[in-house]
């Protein structure tokens, strides 16, 4: 039917194409930066109970006296991981602002060499915000031996503009097994 | 089909080729058009029997029938194959058929393009049900494919499901496109965008809607397929991703989507009351401001599918407000057309009949949409029956009504001969009683606590769901009438005049029945 | 029951209307046994009744109008298609009835996120088909299983009462004191749901979510699993037991003390025989589902284990797969979810059912050395 359109017809058809189709590959794109985009957005806001990296302390940094906060720790192995990990300490009372350090325990019980990943996740999610750690063993992947055992530390500091209504913040760490993914790259 | 050509006394210096190849290498969009919607007939059947076995095995307590993972498969496919080949395909059938005839086009833009995007389709949608015979069988997940169920944990199959997905997008996209570019170039001179048809209008916002949302479609089973196949951690907690952004994503699109299958239902239904009541539609301008207004509302509601995931307060109010908010344009919408009947001059032949129990039960969607909408009490309401009530009823007597509507309504332009109206109403009855008796009892076991996607359930809710099976296979077997009804009507019957019904109006009306091959060889003038 | 329904299916077309009264005919909410589920409650009759009051006005004006105006009682159509004022009229008017809904709405939802303290944390985490209940304080936990015979589920045998909404081991709390609930799943998304309690809340694999209740009267709650998480989705139901505080004193002790009973059987010398038998109970509870009662599985997702080179091969074999699992398959590893008895059990009940006859065995010393 091309014959009955005249020749501006056909190019304001062209145009129509080329701008709908602009917004066509523009929307793929907005799909894949909706990843960094709700990265960001979970960092800001807390989203999700997620927590950030590593927090660099300032040296003027104030304790607030007035008030304990419940720190709890939790432990999950995800499917599949058959490690023992649990919290040295379960829970702790820490005055916001002074920096605490705890330990978990690991150990691969397995006959292989295994490398884990734990996931850090804070409930109420509202809380991660104020939640800093400035050193995690989550920052990195961790190794174990067939049968070795080993106490990770966790340097943390709970932000003294926690809001009032929070008493208890739970740091939930959940391990997942990445031995498959870390040989798959490297070879 | 080709029943359908057959009965074309078609002059016109050029018309359609004969045999298979003119289906093959068509461009004319009657053709297209009618091939959208014999296909969506055939998934709307293929679909509904899926809907059959989930009912036939919910039909008692206890496990008959299949095994729970069948069953599984039979909620997912039933749900994917209802939504991209039984309602979208209908919609832009049925863009093909009418759009040019009501802008004054003689085609589609562009024609080329037309035959592509359909022929897609039956492709995708084989390479969809094939999955059902491969090891592990057909997808599982649900239409939602929430990861990691649909990643780590899906069956292989799920490599067919995206590039099946794929598919459907790259189709859904194309007619997008010659929609938007047949409306925008070819309107007839003098009609201005504010003299056209509101199923145009419609359809115009609801392209816009495909192409903005359909590539974020395409791009979170790109991502799915990355995460299985190239060790990407998208939705995997173990590699910093996250699976609660799949859901966000994935409802960036679905909300917009579940518009696209219902404001094309609107257009429909504003085109037919006006017709059978013999007055104008009321309120025409705010009618289009209405569909406008929310088509933007469902980009910024997404989340309220995910009150339970976990938001944080200020995300639950937010959400909560802004999905309150689209109740405003809809009710706008239904008080225009009950205004539009009110004092008119009212007669009820079988699309009148549709439109009517549209309003009125897409009505009852929307209040209980309103209810699903408090997030404090969509604790109790989400992934429950009463959900599965909800879209049921804006879906099935929402834009399936509206596509039944426009099929009476316009199926005289189309074949030339009035359908069997008994036929017609004895159709409306059934399905209007079947559907009533299938989805209205889902709200009260949802209520008394039926998750849904269950193979079996507790002894509570026998009843109900012995209930809701019988009117779905009385609704079913009923779209068998249906389909009686339209072959009769396409091989003769009473001859139907240009106009067709006494109180329609617009372009369309203003050519012969059957519409000749290529509509507007000379533009009409609009006043 | 079976047949009293069968013959409403015969005379449905006749449904009197007394047979709502009947229980089984539940058409609403659970009110609940919480102040949230019952503010809950209330406002989901208020958006109830509003609905139906702008029902009733709208369906009034459409329904005079299909009665009135019809063209058969000789009607003649108006000329009016426009109103700007009744548009905005009818633009404002709803507007203001949805802050009406919108106020007590975000009073309840303040009120479902409070996070005040609490007197008992339980960590919930969802497995594919079964909920753990970790009660972090006193430090002990344990799998909620569906007890449900299978016989009855595949009407083998009639139903009882809770069919599919009972379990082996419902999760205790005592009333009147706050109880939060920290929720996360080993695999896929789950989702724990308790209708008395107004709690709903999904349970993300790497993630945690709260939420929390105060049960007002002691009762047992029943609950299922509200979000698709595969093949047995309808088959993990919740059920929470509320008692009084001595009651739940006495439980914890309870509880305590069959964990240390437990520990020493560990250090028993088990015969076969014991093992088999143990092994029988562990495998119905934890591996039916997947592998069935035959062992006969469900091929290709469920190998069967009947015959299988696992189960007549080397044992240490046998002791790796089902201890540490495999991965990229269903299978899970059952080193963190059953104890060393439990584990010993069920290999060697494994290699020794089902016309399997390996006569060999291993202890649960055997399986702590091998962790």
């Amino acid at each position: 039917m091309t014959d009955d359109n005249t020749h501006t017809g056909q190019k304001s058809n062209r145009k129509v194409v080329i701008w709908t189709l602009g917004v066509v590959v523009g929307m793929f794109g907005f799909g894949f930066a909706l990843v960094p985009l709700y990265e960001v957005f979970c960092e800001i806001t807390g989203l999700n109970g997620k927590t950030g990296g590593r927090y660099e302390v300032s040296s003027t940094i104030e304790v607030d006296d007035t008030r304990r906060i419940r720190v709890q720790f939790l432990t999950n192995n995800n499917e599949n991981m058959p490690w023992q990990f649990k919290p040295v300490v379960r829970e702790i009372k820490v005055h916001p602002g002074e920096q605490m350090k705890v330990e978990f325990y690991a150990k691969n019980t397995t006959g292989k060499i295994m490398v884990a990943q734990a996931v850090p996740s804070i409930s109420p999610a509202e809380g991660a915000e104020y939640f800093h750690k400035t050193e995690c063993f989550c920052f990195n992947q961790q190794t174990l031996q067939p049968g070795e055992d080993i106490n990770m530390p966790l340097i943390f500091l709970v932000d003294k503009n926690l809001p009032d209504r929070l008493h208890t913040l739970t740091l939930s760490y959940t391990l997942f097994d990445v031995t498959e993914k870390t040989t798959k790259t490297k070879s | 089909m080709s029943a359908v050509v057959g009965e074309h006394h078609d002059d016109h210096h050029h018309g359609p080729a004969k045999g298979l190849t003119r289906w093959i290498y068509t461009t004319n969009h009657k053709d297209i058009g009618s091939m959208y919607l014999w296909f969506s007939f055939i998934m709307f059947l293929i679909g509904g029997t899926m809907a059959l076995v989930i009912r036939a095995e919910l039909f008692e307590p206890g496990m008959q029938i299949v095994d729970p993972g069948f069953f599984n498969q039979m909620t997912t496919m039933h749900g994917l194959i209802m939504v991209f080949g039984a309602v979208m395909p209908a919609f832009v059938g049925l863009a093909n058929w009418l759009i040019p005839m009501m802008v004054g086009a003689p085609d589609m833009a562009l024609p080329r393009m037309n035959n592509w995007s359909f022929w897609i389709l039956p492709f995708a949608f084989a390479l969809l049900l094939s999955s059902l015979f491969m090891e592990g069988g057909a997808p599982n997940f649900g239409w939602t494919f929430y990861a990691p169920l649909s990643t780590t944990y899906a069956p292989p199959s799920v490599t067919y499901f995206i590039f099946g997905v794929h598919m459907m997008g790259v189709s859904s996209i194309m007619g997008a496109i010659n929609v938007i570019a047949t409306i925008l170039n070819l309107r007839a001179p003098g009609m201005t965008l504010m003299k056209m048809p509101l199923f145009v209008w419609t359809w115009l916002i609801t392209a816009f809607l495909l192409i903005a949302v359909m590539p974020v479609l395409a791009g979170v089973v790109t991502m799915m397929l990355m995460d299985i196949h190239f060790d990407t951690s998208f939705f995997s907690a173990a590699g910093g991703g996250d699976p609660v952004l799949f859901q966000h994503v994935f409802w960036f699109f679905g909300h917009p989507e579940v518009y696209i299958m219902i404001l094309p239902a609107f257009g429909v239904a504003s085109q037919i009351i006006p017709t059978f009541s013999r007055k104008r539609l009321f309120g025409y301008p705010s009618m289009v401001y209405a569909t406008a207004s929310i088509a933007i509302l469902s980009f910024v509601v997404w989340a309220h599918h995910m009150f339970t995931v976990g938001l944080p307060l200020a995300g639950e109010l937010f959400f909560m407000y802004a999905t309150m908010l689209i109740a405003v344009p809809t009710g706008v919408k239904v008080f225009n057309w009950v205004s539009t009947m009110f004092r008119g001059s009212l007669t009820f032949e079988t699309p009148m009949l549709f439109a009517i129990a549209f309003v009125i039960l897409f009505t009852i969607g929307g209040f209980s949409g309103l209810m699903l909408a408090i997030a404090p009490v969509d604790f109790q309401y989400h992934d429950t029956y009463f959900v599965v009530a909800h879209f049921h009823y804006v879906l099935v007597p929402g834009a399936i009504f509206s596509i039944f509507a426009a099929a009476y309504y316009w199926l005289p332009k189309w074949t030339g001969h009035m359908y069997d109206e008994a036929l017609g109403k004895a159709h409306f009855w059934l399905s209007f009683i079947g559907l009533n008796l299938t989805f209205f009892p889902m709200h009260f076991v949802g209520l008394a606590g039926m998750p849904r996607r269950i193979p079996d359930y507790a002894m509570q809710f026998a009843d109900f769901n012995m209930v809701s099976s019988m009117g779905a296979f009385l609704f079913g077997t009923t779209q068998l009438l249906f389909l009686f009804i339209v072959l009769k009507c396409i091989r003769g019957g009473k001859k139907a005049t240009a106009q067709v019904w006494e109180g329609a109006d617009g372009l369309e009306w203003t050519l012969p029945s059957p519409a000749p091959y290529h509509s507007f060889s000379e533009p009409p003038q609009v006043k | 029951m079976l047949s009293r329904r069968r013959l409403i299916a015969l005379a449905l077309p006749c449904l009197a209307v007394t047979e709502f009264a009947h229980a089984d005919w539940q058409v609403n909410m659970t009110r609940g046994v919480t102040d949230v589920s019952e503010s809950v409650f209330n406002l989901h009759m208020t958006i109830f009744w509003i609905c139906v009051i702008i029902g009733i006005v709208v369906f009034g004006v459409m329904f005079w109008s299909i009665f009135a105006h019809r063209k058969s009682k000789g009607a003649k159509p108006a000329q009016f298609h426009e109103s700007t004022t009744v548009e905005i009229i009818w633009t404002i008017i709803p507007f203001v009835i949805l802050i009406g809904m919108a106020i007590p709405a975000t009073g309840t939802l303040i009120q479902m996120y409070d996070t005040s303290d609490s007197e008992l944390d339980i960590k919930i985490t969802g497995y594919q088909w079964k909920w753990k209940y970790d009660y972090l304080q006193e430090d002990f936990g344990f799998f909620s299983n569906l007890s449900t015979p299978q016989d009855q589920i595949y009407n083998r045998d009639d139903k009882g009462e809770n069919y599919l909404l009972e379990v082996d081991e419902p999760v205790v709390i005592p009333v009147n004191k706050k109880v939060r609930f920290l929720v996360t799943a080993n695999d896929v998304i789950h989702s724990w749901w308790v209708p008395d309690l107004a709690v709903k809340r999904d349970a993300i694999p790497g993630f945690i979510n709260e939420a929390w209740a105060i049960v007002k009267e002691p009762g047992i709650y029943r609950g299922q699993c509200a979000e698709l998480c595969g093949k047995d989705h309808g088959f993990m139901p919740i059920v929470v037991k509320a008692v009084s505080d001595e009651e739940y004193q006495e439980w914890v002790l309870a509880k305590q003390e069959l964990a240390r009973q437990e520990y020493e059987l560990k250090n028993k010398q088990w015969s076969l025989e014991e093992l088999v038998e143990r092994g029988e109970q562990v495998y119905n509870k934890s591996c039916a589902a997947c592998h069935q009662a035959s062992g006969e599985g469900l091929p290709p997702a469920f190998p069967a284990l009947k015959d299988s080179a696992v189960a007549l091969g080397p044992i240490e074999n046998h002791i790796d797969v089902v201890v540490n699992g495999v991965s990229g398959t269903a299978m899970q590893a059952f080193g963190p979810q059953l104890s060393e008895v439990d584990l010993a059990a069920v290999i060697t009940y494994e290699r020794n059912a089902w016309g399997n006859n390996k006569g060999d065995m291993v202890s649960p010393q055997e399986i702590a050395q091998s962790k």
